[in-house]
Order: structure tokens, then sequence, then C-alpha cells
């Protein structure tokens, strides 16, 4: 009897030196060894099992219970431990492959578009939601159709407003607006309605300085039908303003002069900058001026086969560089077309 | 224009603040761009933070408490100093003295008391005022100081301490009704309008012409001057006859006389106003038609009667107008003998041309200190060819800014008129009874029709027809209303009304400005919307920027203004016999800015080259026309290209990896395949080019069904020679934008993604040096059929081991089949059918 009693304290005996040697592996190495010690072939717990055929056969079916029990929990407490070491290594291991994470990124190569083209089509695609497609006209014309068919005569008054290059051909100069562009689309669309967007570039002959350019992009539109009013005119500019913009964003119409239009107009926003509360970017006024623009005029829609008792519609400018300067505070409208990559980079 | 605000008010009741009369007047087209302010107190506070101004507002105010009228009524010799003066001064609250060094107070030195006191504008201690020492307008504080042992603490001031004008040669003398110890800005503190007068409101170029809008938007009575010739004045009859040769050009002309002229200045408050008004003041004379012109619009011209009476030989002068004649010349006012043009038209007597009709008088027949009987000319000149005149003579005057806009005929006889009133007035004189009057051409003042329905048309609202001729009433149209038209006499000062559609919309114009363009609603079109074309090149134009922006490119926008020799430099290597043509200015800015470009690609590689050295690594692309001029058509062909342009190094330097390899022909060959990839543009065939700007043995031409879409390559070394570059290569491109248009697939097929595996294949071929790379995969691709669906070039090796001359090309191959997996033995099947093709076509072996 007394043998197998004390069969079962040495198996509590050992589970706990098990558990008290495990306590203290700290390695790979240490769990193999503690592994072999404690359940390997000739392990205290495995010798009790092949020492179960001397016990009584009253008590074996208790202690063999015993031993299985005390192999479990020494398996189970291999396994968590098992898990805590491998944590702890890793643990480690990941300490030593610390990066200096303020380290500069190996950056790919990136393109931009020019922020010129990247304001144009802004600009352009704000239009087309509204329904006005792209039309694109030449930028070498002729002075018929830059000038005379648009209502400006030779030596009429207005024609101070634009200074204009001419070529060695006669009768042939660079275009100073987009709005020949108008009477090409009349002809090629009439007597349909119409509602393009005519964007490009257009030359002045002017000094350049800060706020002067030689060469510029401009946007027109127009818009030609039976019942167009200048109410629609100022909800076009308004709807442009408030998608560019922001929603809050207020126009106000003035009149204004432009041969081509009458009633004409220039509208102005509130500066988005201050809130029109004033600021260096609307020079304290509060507003900015973005369009010029007006109802076409009777002789510019005649000369685009549209009868003026009939039709009638719009046409308005606005000035891309002249809204990106304003969009990105820009101090020099000379640096679109100089390129310089310090520039171009930052859009 | 300036518009003082004070000569304003002489015709319309102003109750509105300055900030608001600016916004009224610009709310309908007449923008105030400034007010300079001369003497009124500034509406904004001087707050220092920034804040919201409606307006541009500067100038001096003149404090009530320390600027007065004073009255000087005795000038004594200083006892120290011979340039100075001692004053005897009332400035209405005491007595007392104060220096000054204006010379023209000398004529009253020492004369004893004054019979007639000088009233003068006074500034005492403590009034802030412009320096009259410094040049330009520095505000200085007026402090007590000891000139030439005399205490002084006040002063009595030039027009350039108040801010008036840039005079300070003497003090200002006030006229003699000036009211002594009154606050000089009480007295004539003003501000002065800057009104920009845009070219359709020309009408507007005067006083009234703006005291006529303030009236009609404020609802203001308009008091119009009143002039009349005296009853019982001598007769003009006889004194002088006018002959117009040319109604068209000269569509009416008016002469009044006035004998007995004495010549005088002005008095100061006339003075005052030119000055404010932007006119230098000269003498009572020639002030008062200065002076009549800025009030009514009506520019007069005052002559010499004596003068032409003695170019007559002593009968009375003949006043003829007419064109130039050839070769004529003409010695103006200001002395420059004038060579002039068939078109200007001349005032002219007997004895020949007298004045350059509406732009400038002659030497001969001006107003002179002996001038004493004055022949007046009141005229309406065809503004065509006064336009043509002042910019020919480059002549610009305030008669010629009127004139070139046109001034209404019915303004010949009033300015007349107002002007002999004004003479008389301000130099004395006797003014004939009556006019002569040459009017054949009368003006139309047309009438024109506007009805409910077109007001709703083109400004989108609802007026009747009553308020649509109230509105127009309010400009001074005579309006009858019949049903739902309103039919509008146009008033005889405007011009710039039409009749017919042109009228309608000249009236819309109008009715809306009256009516506010604030008030106008902002509404969408409610039209039918028009139908929607696609417009195929802007969407590959599109595609293509987008593209070279993902693939790292910049892109960049140049002046499409050139010269000629900027872009030999990329093309130089042309025979010289081939001189291209130019679109060529006729009036260039600058010889570097001549010509409209016909390479976008030399456009690139000045912008490439200005930036070389701000960058390791620059990959540069610009898309835009080219302007190639057409055999016997006015316009260009503008023709859109594509250039690209990269130097440096492949990659952008990192901090571990500071140095890669230079950007070379295979970089951007790998560009322009991505390019075409994005356009979807099969089949492009890459073939050697000899466009002389390329190395000839590192570009390519790309073809796509033997349509060439454009080259690229390394730089000639001759033509990179000629740029400023560090780098050892550059490489370029440049691309037909219409060619790879066409090239480009709008529609293309997906395949299914696979879904047997492939079975994967490493080939090495041997073949000669001379084959090129495209050759030896169209035949391992003919040969793999269509199980072949991948070749991969990996590597090339060239060594011993193979042989002098030869090269070894790798090719990792994928074969797959969309419906079953590949046996090896189908693979195997594969494979010695490309190694038979490859050996035919390229005489191929493999390495084994």
């Amino acid at each position: 009897m007394g043998e197998d009693e004390n069969i079962l304290e040495e198996l509590d005996d050992i589970q706990k030196n098990g558990l008290e040697a495990l306590a203290s592996v700290q390695d790979e190495a240490g769990l193999q060894a503690w592994r072999t010690a404690h359940l390997g072939r000739s392990a205290p717990v495995m010798l009790a099992f092949t020492r179960l055929g001397q016990i009584s056969k009253e008590m074996r079916p208790m202690v063999g219970q015993k031993a299985n029990q005390v192999k479990l929990a020494l398996e189970a407490a291999l396994k968590t431990r098992a898990e805590a070491v491998k944590t702890a290594s890793l643990r480690q291991k990941l300490d030593t492959e610390r990066l200096d994470v303020t380290l500069p990124g190996r950056r790919p190569t990136m393109g931009r578009l020019h922020p010129a083209a990247q304001a144009l089509s802004e600009i352009i695609h704000i239009f087309e939601e509204m329904g006005f497609q792209e039309y694109r006209s030449p930028e070498v014309e002729t002075d018929e159709l830059n000038f005379e068919l648009l209502n400006i005569p030779a030596y009429h008054p207005a024609r101070d407003m634009w200074d204009t290059f001419h070529t060695t051909v006669p009768g042939t100069i660079l275009r100073t607006h987009t709005s020949p562009g108008q009477i090409r689309a009349m002809r090629e669309m009439c007597p349909k309605p119409i509602r393009v967007i005519l964007p490009g570039m257009v030359y002045r002959y002017e000094q350049t300085n800060a706020s002067h350019e030689m060469q510029f992009n401009q946007v027109e539109l127009l818009a030609v039908g039976k019942n167009i009013t200048l109410g629609d005119l100022k909800g076009t500019i308004e709807g442009f303003a408030q998608r560019m913009f922001g929603e809050a964003v207020r126009v106000r119409m003035r009149p204004s002069y432009f041969p081509f239009t009458e009633p004409s107009a220039d509208i102005v926003m509130e500066c988005f900058v201050c809130g029109s509360k004033g600021c260096p970017v609307c020079k304290y006024s509060g507003w900015l001026e973005i369009a010029g623009c007006g109802m076409l005029h009777p002789v510019v829609l005649r000369n685009g086969g549209y009868d003026p008792a009939v039709y009638s519609g719009f046409a308005a400018g606005l000035g891309p560089e002249r809204i990106a300067l304003l969009k990105y505070q820009v101090d020099d409208i000379r640096n679109f077309w100089q390129n310089d990559i310090r520039f171009l980079e930052q859009f | 224009m300036k518009v003082p605000l004070s000569w304003l008010k002489e015709y319309v009741d102003i109750d509105l603040s300055l900030i608001e009369l600016a916004d009224v007047l610009t709310m309908a087209g007449l923008e105030v761009e400034d007010v300079l302010l001369v003497g009124l107190p500034n509406p904004y506070e001087q707050t220092g933070a920034p804040q919201r101004r409606e307006v541009s507002i500067h100038g001096l105010s003149w404090d009530p408490e320390k600027i007065v009228v004073a009255q000087i009524d005795e000038v004594m010799p200083h006892p120290n100093a011979d340039r100075l003066v001692l004053c005897r001064l009332n400035d209405g609250t005491s007595e007392l003295v104060v220096l000054t060094g204006a010379p023209n107070l000398f004529e009253y030195k020492g004369i004893g008391l004054l019979a007639k006191p000088l009233k003068v504008a006074y500034a005492r201690e403590g009034a802030r005022l412009y320096d009259g020492h410094q040049p330009g307008q520095v505000l200085t504080t007026l402090k007590r100081t000891k000139i030439r042992g005399v205490d002084s603490f006040s002063m009595v001031c030039s027009e350039k301490e108040l801010g008036i004008s840039e005079e300070h040669e003497g003090i200002i003398i006030l006229d003699d009704d000036a009211p002594t110890g009154r606050p000089l800005v009480e007295y004539m503190g003003d501000a002065v309008l800057e009104v920009n007068i845009l070219p359709n409101m020309s009408r507007n170029a005067s006083m009234m012409g703006i005291a006529r809008e303030v009236a009609a938007l404020t609802r203001k009575p308009l008091r119009k001057p009143q002039a009349n010739l005296p009853a019982n004045g001598p007769s003009i009859a006889g004194k002088a006859r006018i002959q117009i040769t040319d109604p068209q050009l000269n569509a009416r002309f008016v002469l009044g006389m006035l004998d007995g002229a004495e010549q005088r200045p002005s008095p100061y408050r006339v003075q005052l106003r030119l000055r404010l008004a932007g006119m230098r003041p000269i003498n009572a004379v020639v002030d008062a038609t200065n002076y009549v012109m800025l009030e009514i619009g009506q520019p007069l011209h005052a002559f010499d009667y004596d003068v032409l009476v003695k170019r007559a030989s002593g009968q009375a002068p003949t006043i003829i107008t007419r064109a130039a004649h050839p070769g004529e010349k003409l010695t103006t006012l200001d002395g420059v003998e004038r060579k002039l043009d068939d078109f200007t038209v001349l005032v002219c007597d007997t004895a020949g041309a007298l004045s350059l009709a509406g732009v400038m008088g002659g030497q001969e027949s001006e107003i002179t200190p002996a001038t004493r009987n004055i022949l007046l000319e009141g005229a309406t000149w065809n503004f065509v060819n006064t336009r043509r005149t002042t910019s020919s003579q480059k002549l610009s005057s305030e008669a010629g800014y009127r004139f070139s806009r046109g001034v209404h005929p019915a303004l010949s006889s009033e300015g007349v008129k107002l002007c002999l009133q004004r003479m008389a007035e301000w130099s004395g004189g006797v003014i004939y009874s009556d006019l002569v009057d040459e009017y054949p051409l009368p003006a139309a003042d047309p009438e024109a029709e506007i009805s409910t329905g077109d007001v709703k048309r083109l400004l989108g609202i609802e007026l009747t027809a009553a308020e649509i001729a109230a509105l127009l009433s309010r400009l001074e149209f005579a309006c009858r209303v019949e049903g739902n038209s309103v039919f509008a006499k146009t008033p005889p000062h405007r011009q710039d009304i039409g009749t017919g559609v042109i009228g309608r919309a000249d009236l819309a114009e109008e009715v809306a400005r009256i009516y506010g363009y604030d008030r106008i609603p902002a509404t969408y079109m409610a039209e039918e919307l028009p139908e929607a074309r696609i417009r195929r090149p802007i969407q590959v134009e599109k595609l293509v920027r987008q593209s070279l922006a993902r693939l790292g490119l910049q892109e960049v926008i140049n002046y499409r203004l050139t010269a000629p020799e900027r872009e030999a430099r990329l093309t130089a290597a042309q025979p010289e016999a081939v001189q291209p043509a130019y679109i060529t200015l006729k009036n260039p800015l600058s010889p570097e800015r001549s010509v409209m470009r016909r390479s976008l690609l030399a456009a690139v590689l000045d912008t490439l080259e200005k930036n070389a050295r701000l960058r390791d690594r620059l990959a540069l692309f610009e898309v835009g026309p080219v302007f190639l001029p057409l055999e016997g058509q006015a316009l260009p062909d503008e023709a859109p290209r594509l250039a690209m342009a990269m130097t440096g190094q492949r990659r952008t330097p990192a901090w571990d990896s500071p140095d890669s390899a230079q950007l070379d022909f295979y970089d951007l060959k790998g560009v322009v395949e991505g390019l075409l990839e994005s356009l979807h543009v099969g089949n492009a065939q890459y073939s050697p080019t000899d466009n002389p700007a390329f190395h000839p043995g590192k570009s390519a031409q790309v073809t796509v069904n033997g349509s060439v879409l454009g080259v690229f390559g390394e730089l000639h070394p001759q033509a990179k020679a000629r740029y400023d570059f560090l780098a050892p290569a550059v490489v370029a491109a440049e691309f037909d934008l219409a060619a790879l248009v066409d090239a480009s697939a709008n529609r293309y097929e997906i395949l299914p993604v696979p879904v047997f595996p492939p079975v994967l294949e490493d080939l090495a071929l041997i073949v000669d040096e001379s084959v090129l790379a495209a050759d030896v995969e169209a035949a391992i691709r003919q040969g793999g059929g269509k199980l072949l669906t991948g070749v991969r070039l990996f590597d090339i090796f060239r060594g011993d081991q193979i042989g002098a001359g030869k090269k070894s090309l790798a090719y990792a191959l994928s074969y797959q089949a969309a419906d079953h997996t590949l046996s090896p033995g189908e693979a195997n099947q594969i494979r010695l059918r490309i190694l038979r093709r490859v050996e035919q076509l390229v005489g191929a072996q493999l390495r084994s």
C-alpha cells in the first residue's frame, strides 16, 4: 500500500518540479532540453507509466489517471511557454530591425500637367458638366473674323481695346481673343442651338510685365437659342463660380462694353480669399473680376447666320491663368510660360 | 475722366455718400476707378487693419479747425531776408504775422495796407499738409519753428501743399468773395472721381454727361446750363462765312463772336476746377473753351479774329473745311510741323490751313496776349477721320479724344453760346447776338422699338410697356407706347442708338442698366440642349497628356512665338537651300519672338536647357500646334504636335542610391511604348531614321500601317552641341498628334483571364550582331502561333563562348491554351516550331 500512495505523491512532485523548471526556460534550446527532461522517454512521468504494473489492481486506475493528468499538464504548460518564448524572441529580433522612419522615401518619378493646363481643364470640365462642348478654332486668324464680323470695323474706337500682332500677310493676324471662334461655330452649326466652350491661346501686342502677357489662354462660352436671356448668362457664370470656388460664392453683374455683345457686362465674384472682407488679392475691394460677357450683338448673330429677331444668345470670356493666379496667389503671370521647373513642380 | 464732385453737383442734387455715389455709377457702367480727396474727409476710417474698401479713396483731408480762409491785409518786407515777406493776416479769429517766400506776393511788398485784401488758404500750427519742398506727396505736420529770427508756426498754402496740384511756385490767391475765417474744406473742399468711360459711353465724357446719368439713376432733376445770346449785341452777319466741302466729314460748323476780351487769368474757382479735371489753366479765353468742353462735351476752338482778317487781306474771313491735300503741312500750336494724311480734315481759310479739325489748332491763329476779338468755332467732325488723324499724328488731346468717339451735332451751337457767355464773364467783352451756323447733315436721332416680349426674351425680366417707357424716359428718350411696344426717340445728345434689331439691343441695354443689372435674376437656360458631338482629337490629346504625366514627364507650355535662329539650333543640319517658311510678325515685340514656331521640339529643348542645371533628372513634354504656312492661303496649317525631351539620371537620386545610369534611347522608347499602349495603338513598327536632328544610330521612326507617327532618339551630337547641356546625352521625340489620333483605337477587345496554367520556358537564341531584336521576336511569334501568349526579352549576352559578331538573346516565353492545360508534348511541339522558324528567318541557333 505504501508504495502505491508514495507514487501519487511522487507524481505531484514530478508536476511541481516540471512546472518550476519550465518557468525558467527562456529560449528554443531550453525548451528542447526541458521537453527531453520532462516529457522524454526517460522523463519521470513516463517512467511512472512503466511502473503501473507494480501498482495494486485497485489503485492502478487511479495512479494511471493521475500520471496522465500530470503528463497533460506538463504538455499544456510547454505549449504555453513555447508560445511565450517565441513571441519574446520575435520581439527581440524586431527590436534590432528598427529603421529611421524619418529618412526620405524613394520617389517614383512623377509627372504633372502644366498649371495653366490644369486650370484650363478644370474650367472646361465644369462647363462640360453644364452642357457646353469644347470647340477649337485657329490661333492665326483673319482680321475679318477677329474684328470685322464681330462688329468691330476698322478705326472703330473699340479697336483700342485690343493691341494686335499683325503678320506679314495682309489681313492675317494673331487672334486677340477666342471670339472669332464664335463666328466659326455659328456658321458650322446654324440653325441648330449652340452651347460650346472655346478655349485656347490668344495674343496681344503688349509689353509683358507681372500682370500682362503677350500670349495667354482664354475660355469663351457661346450659347445660341431661341430664348436665352441675360439672366441665363448670369446664372451660368454664377453656377461656374460656385463649382469652381465654392457653393457660397456670390457674383455680381455690372454693365460693361464689348462691341460683339449688347447688353454687355462684367461679372465680379466675392473674393474667395477673404470672403469679401478685403485683402490684398482683391485689392481690398471684396470683389474679383472673373468674366467679361454679354448678349450676342444682333450683327454678330446675323454674321453667324442666325436671325436676331428669332434667336438670342450669350458669350462670355474667362482667363484661366488669371484664375490660377488668384487661386494660387502667383505674383507674376510670366511664370506660366517661363516653365521654370521650380515653379511647375509646385502644382 | 476726372469728375470733381462740386462741379457735378452744379447740375444734379446728390444726397448719396461718396461711396454710394461711386457704387451707383459703377453699377451703371461708369466705373469709378479711384477717388482723390481734395480736402473732403475720408469716409473710410483709418483703422490700420485690412478692411474692405469698395472704392479706392486717397488724397488729403483738410482739418476744418486748422485750415481756413484768411485774408492778407498787408505784405511787409522781412528785416533779414530779401526772398521772404511778412504778411499781416487775419484768420477770422485773430490778427497775426505770417512768413512766406511766395513770389506772387512780392508785387504787394511794402505798398502798405492793401485796398483789397488778398484771400488765401491759411494753415495753423498742427495742420496736416503735403510737404511743398519734397518731390511727390509727403505728409507733414506744421510745427512751430524759427526762420531767420522770426517765429513761424503757420503758413499760407500753395496748391501742392493742399494736394490740389504739383504747383508750388506761389501761394493760392482765392477769389475776392472767399469768406474769411471759414474752414477751407467748407469753402472749396472737393473729391475727384476718376470715371472710366467705356467706348460706347463717350456721350458721358463731360460733367453734364455724368450728371445726366446720376439724375437718371437717382431720379433727380437735371439742371442744364442755359446759354442765350444777348438780344442787343452786334450782328455777326458779314463778319465771317463758312464753306463745308464734305458734310460726311463735317456735319455742322457754328461760329460765334466776341469783341474786346481782356487777356487775364480766370477766376481761381475756374482754374481750380480745370486743374481738378486734369487740364492746365491758361487764360480766361482759352479756359472758357476748355471749361465748356468739360462741362457739356463739345470741344471748341477760339481764333484770333484779327489774324484771320489779316490773312484774308482785310476781308471778312471764310472758314473752309476740307480733307488735307497730298503733301500738305501745318504747324500746330505745340510748335510741331506736321505732314498731313489725306484722311485728315482741316479747318482752313482762303489763305490756307488753320487747324487740324477737332484735334489741335494751328500756331498762327492761336490766342495770344494781344488777342482782343474772338471768333469761336463749335463743330462736328467725322469720328473715323479724327481717330485716324490722332493715331497717325500721335496726338492725344481732350478734343481729339471726344471727336474720335463722336460728338452730337446738337452740341455745336449750345457749346458756342455757353462758351461766349463764360468768356464774357471771365475775360470781359461784347457777345454778338447771332451765330453763323452751317448744318448740312442733320443728326437722325433715330426712333427704336422694343417690346415687352423683347425685354423678356433678352433680359429675362417681365416689365410692362409703361415701365419700359418710364425707364427710358429717365435717360431723356421721348417714348411712345403702342400696345406691348415702346417707341423711343433718341435724345439729341447721343449717337449710339441704332434702328431695327440693333436699336432694340441698344434699348435693351439701357433698360437693363437703369433697371439695374443687379436686380436681374440668375437663371439657368431652359433651352433645348444641342446634340452631342464627339471630337476625337480633343479626347486623344487629353489622353496623351495624362498618359505622359503618368509616365513621369512634366508638361510645359511655351510661347508659340519664337525666332528662326532658335529653331535652327535643332535643325541646322538641314541643307541650306531648304529655308523653312514662317508666319512672320509685322510688328514683333522683340526679335526673339518674331515668328510662329514650326518646331515644337525646339521649344521643349529650349526649356530643357533652361532647367538642365536645376535637376538631376528632367523629363518634359509639350502638346500644341506648330504653324506651317500654306502656299496661297491666308491662314497656316496649325498642325498639332507632341514633343518630349529627357536628360540626366534615369532615377531621381535617393539618399542610399545617389547615382543611377543616364537616361538613354531605351528610356525614351519605354515612354513611347507606354504612350502607345495607353492609346491602344497596335502594330507600331520601329525603324532607323535619317532625321538630321537625331543621332543616326540611336534614333527611330515609329510607323503604324505605313504612316509615320513620329521620331525619337538621342539628339545628334552636333545639334546637342548647339545647346548648353552638361549631360552626355539628351533624348527627344517629336510626334504628329493627328497621326496618333488616327492610329489610336477608340474600341479594343479584352481577352478573357486565362483559367488554365501556362507552361513557362526560357530560350536563349544566338544570332548575328546585325539582327534586330524586333525581327527575332517576330519570328518567335510566328513560330509560336496562338498558343504563345508571352514573349519577354530578359537578357542579352555577348562573349567568347558564343563567338565574335554574335549575340545571345534570352527570352522568357509562356505557352498557354484557353481551354485546357498544355501537355509536355504540346509544349515541346511549340518549342520546336519556334526554333525552326527563328533559324529560317533570322538564322538563330539555340544556345545550349
